[in-house]
């Protein structure tokens, strides 16, 4: 292999309560890539989401940035990667511009790009002053979604990204992930939708064999 | 790069501050409940036991001690559960700041609207209470420090139990030993003041226990909540 890759896999595995939930899970994100993890309900796709954040520990295997395990380099690993989960940590007692100011604020790097332009470019303009909970969920998803304009980091890890987001909003989130690929990111997100990505790759997490326990 | 790296810690604790300020001030009249229940329970406190302002400087310090520390204790159950729920805890988690900081901004917006409150009420209800004079200053000082112990082991009570369904009781439960010693040397410092004694020994506890909650609480809770999480 001549180039390190952005993020590699290798035989990750993951028990839950004693029972294996999915292993040797191996692949490899470079620099471009665009990853779709496939899988029935319950197969695990959240669970190996959470792994790659570090939030959970994997029971077996280990996780590769730039060639270091992720454990070794924590600081420059979760600086560089953003990831929003199933639920879209929109509090709503806060405005949608409320929102998306803190979340800027305690996540590492950011752009230039304000706040307000980046839920004008969500579709939230003339919502931005509104409490959230008037808003719907889709809206909270959008706000969520608008961290994605405004981040720096080149690792996104999309928990599926695009429910309850009406036609216009998944169009527009996928040119996002697009020309976020092209700027030489890379995209990690499971979904069950379709998607008319070019350069689209596929992983299909299978449910463990229980060869060993 | 060191310089750079302080900076996005201390925005950390900045942020997460504002924003638990910010919503407390949009849920004013739940955050306001501790408060409330703090000075209701102390207005009752004369007509339940004695109206006689003899009787009633005696148990006065404690009193308002024993009010304070409930009132704190009901509204420790809800510092992580809302933001565990909606996932704005896990996104805490993968910040790559140092998890105490961030803790900590929660932690201190929890107390400058619970303890601090508190604090600042409990001259009135010294009034109330017939407490002696001489023991308004060493009750404000003493619940002053006392409360931000409180909220700081509280808050690794409420770590560790976020992620229960029904964490109330068993966080009373987690948290009360470690309640006891503020309590003893809060009473004392009002009771040696009534007394004539010099109050500042026990208040000097009291600040060395604050000292040592602030260093080691967040680093406990952050623990706690890691080990939470990975459930």
């Amino acid at each position: 292999m001549s180039q390190v890759p952005l993020l590699s896999v290798e035989n990750l595995a993951f028990d839950r309560d004693d029972s294996c939930l999915f292993s040797g899970v191996n692949f490899s994100v470079a620099d471009g890539d665009l990853l779709q993890i496939e899988g029935a309900n319950g197969s695990g796709k959240t669970t190996l989401l959470r792994l790659l954040t570090g939030s959970l520990q994997p029971s077996a295997g280990d996780i590769f940035y730039l060639g270091q395990s992720i454990s070794k380099c924590r600081y420059g690993y979760l600086s560089d990667m953003l990831y929003i989960g199933h639920q879209p940590a929109v509090k709503l007692n806060l405005s949608a511009e409320e929102n998306l100011r803190w979340m800027v604020a305690s996540s590492a790097q950011s752009n230039s790009l304000s706040v307000q332009d980046a839920l004008t470019q969500v579709g939230l303009a003339g919502y931005t002053d509104m409490p959230c909970y008037a808003l719907s969920a889709g809206q909270h998803r959008r706000v969520a979604l608008a961290r994605l304009l405004i981040s720096e980091a080149r690792l996104w890890y999309l928990d599926e990204p695009f429910t309850s987001i009406d036609k216009q909003g998944v169009i527009f989130l996928q040119s996002c992930l697009q020309q976020h690929v092209a700027k030489g990111g890379a995209v990690i997100l499971s979904t069950h939708q379709d998607l008319a990505l070019s350069g689209l790759r596929k992983y299909k997490l299978l449910p463990s064999v229980e060869s060993f326990t | 790069m060191a310089s750079q790296a302080a900076r996005k810690m201390d925005s950390g604790f900045a942020a997460w501050l504002r924003r638990d300020l910010l919503l407390a001030y949009r849920r004013s009249g739940e955050v306001a409940s501790p408060v409330i229940f703090f000075i209701m329970v102390s207005t009752l406190i004369p007509l339940g036991l004695t109206p006689e302002a003899a009787q009633l400087e005696k148990v006065a310090a404690g009193m308002i001690w024993v009010m304070a520390l409930l009132a704190t204790l009901l509204s420790m159950d809800g510092l992580f559960t809302s933001d565990y729920q909606d996932g704005s805890l896990e996104q805490m988690l993968i910040t790559p700041q140092l998890l105490p900081l961030p803790l900590l901004g929660k932690i201190t917006a929890h107390w400058l609207t619970t303890g601090l409150p508190l604090t600042l009420v409990s001259p009135l209800l010294g009034l109330m209470l017939s407490l002696p004079s001489v023991g308004y200053l060493p009750l404000v000082c003493s619940l002053a420090l006392g409360t931000v112990c409180l909220s700081l082991v509280g808050a690794v009570g409420a770590a560790l139990t976020v992620s229960l369904r029904k964490g109330g009781l068993l966080l009373s439960l987690l948290v009360m030993p470690f309640y006891m010693p503020v309590i003893i040397f809060g009473t004392a410092t009002v009771s040696y003041a009534v007394d004539g004694l010099n109050w500042l020994p026990p208040l000097a506890i009291l600040g060395a226990m604050f000292a040592a909650s602030v260093a080691l609480c967040p680093l406990a809770a952050a623990g706690a909540l890691r080990v939470t999480a990975s459930n």
